[in-house]
């Protein structure tokens, strides 16, 4: 069995094990996350060896021709050295230029930037603190149209990295970004095609650039939003996206609310309430972020619905940040 | 002469199946278990090779490898009935599709042929 050499020490490979595997089952303490290959916080560097096509799928061509792979898409066929990424090839300085509260639970922040990032709407990049702690958040803003970057960060009770933003990080501040990285994207060329889209939470972020995105290329078919939440002071973006439904009359915004005191919201929960509402999907396109069991559920049924596989884009993680319940 | 892939309709006719071959299959409360997964596009794309495998198309399959990736499911209980099921699903896929019958017992023969491999027999 290969061997992963990692500050100096080598580990025996098991079969059918990654090198994250190898370094967790050893004890090595090093940033991961979703384990899929779809968030790239486990993104580690190649110093020696050969690796494996599908470690290297999805990385970027700068960083892939300087040897960086997914460490739990890596299942190595021969001996390899690794080291974590060198910050100067991956991570990009951003400073905070906004901090706003918007809800009880919900804060935007806006970053520009030390070199520009070439991102599409709905792509998330990964923050990294001082003390290394590494997230991924995922862009609302639009490229065309915003100046800066946009994330939204949701204080969770055990997300140690959303309680040091909102408590820590200010206005003026710098943090580590690496990305962008997902393909929960706007692609033109079915202008008519209906739109469907749920979030749960902040997983209304990407969702809200994709909708301008969309617009921004002229999507003329419908576009239904649904924002699912518990209580009705989770609507963190309601105001606006009533605005945004007003200004364009194919935009329907649908806020859901799983909890009791509904108000003149829909009553249940978002996939539930717009699988009610459009129970046939065959021919639309559809955007599911937020909730890991949401997005797993949300995209079964669309496809049982008659929404075609290659139609159904989600980016759901599993990272405490992005977990709602 | 043209190859079965060929007179089925290539690529095109694997992509008009697939999608209503892996609905049969995941609504079939029988079978679903063994096709319920979080990464459902890596299952989507195998069920895609395997449609081009019985369609006589292109494909990197050996028994080998049938036998390799079925064997966890089999010590889950994958048998011969199984098996049926999911063959009775392609063939109703085909006549959905209006494949003519020649063709049909053409794929069902490929597609029988991979039993004792995926049953580790």
């Amino acid at each position: 069995m290969p061997n992963i050499t990692y500050q100096g020490t080598a580990y025996s490979v098991e079969p059918n094990e990654t090198v994250l595997g190898t370094l967790r089952r050893n004890g090595v303490l090093v940033p991961y996350s979703c384990g899929a290959g779809a968030c790239h916080t486990c993104m580690l560097h190649c110093v020696e060896g050969e690796l494996t096509a599908r470690s290297q799928k999805d990385i970027k061509p700068a960083l892939k021709s300087l040897n960086y792979f997914l460490a739990c898409q890596c299942t190595p066929e021969s001996d390899l050295e690794v080291a974590l990424p060198d910050d100067e090839d991956v991570y990009v300085s951003a400073r905070c230029v906004e901090k706003q509260q918007l809800s009880p639970t919900v804060w935007r922040f806006r970053f520009e930037a030390a070199v520009p990032i070439f991102y599409h709407a709905g792509q998330f990049v990964n923050l990294k603190n001082e003390a290394g702690w590494l997230r991924s958040y995922s862009l609302a803003s639009l490229p065309a149209e915003d100046e800066h970057l946009e994330i939204h960060v949701r204080r969770m009770p055990e997300g140690q990295m959303s309680h040091w933003l909102v408590d820590d990080f200010d206005v003026g501040m710098h943090i580590e970004l690496e990305g962008p990285n997902g393909h929960c994207i706007y692609t033109d060329g079915e202008p008519e095609k209906p739109i469907l889209m749920v979030g749960t939470g902040t997983g209304l972020a990407p969702l809200i650039g994709v909708s301008r995105d969309a617009l921004h290329q002229g999507h003329s078919g419908p576009i239904h939003l649904y924002h699912g939440v518990r209580t009705q002071d989770e609507l963190y973006l309601h105001d606006t996206l009533n605005e945004l439904a007003q200004k364009y009359s194919n935009v329907h915004y649908h806020a859901c609310i799983s909890g009791d005191n509904v108000g003149e919201m829909k009553a249940g929960r978002a996939s539930d309430v717009a699988m009610s509402d459009y129970p046939d999907l065959k021919g639309w396109r559809l955007f599911l972020c937020g909730a890991p069991e949401m997005v797993r559920a949300m995209r079964k049924n669309a496809f049982l619905a008659g929404a075609s596989m290659p139609d159904i884009s989600a980016d759901a993680f599993t990272t405490p940040e992005h977990k709602t319940d | 002469m043209s190859t079965l892939f060929e007179k089925i309709g290539g690529e095109g006719a694997v992509d008009a199946a697939v999608d209503i071959f892996y609905r049969k299959v995941l609504s079939d409360d029988s079978i679903s278990h063994f096709f319920e997964t979080t990464d459902m596009e890596a299952q989507h794309a195998k069920q895609k090779a395997f449609l081009t495998m019985a369609f006589g198309g292109p494909n990197d399959y050996t028994g080998t490898d049938m036998r390799t990736a079925h064997a966890p499911l089999v010590a889950k209980g994958l048998n011969e009935s199984h098996f049926n099921a999911v063959a009775g699903h392609l063939q109703a896929t085909l006549e959905e599709l209006n494949v003519p019958a020649d063709l049909i017992a053409e794929v069902m023969a490929i597609a029988g042929s991979t039993k004792d491999d995926v049953l580790g027999l």
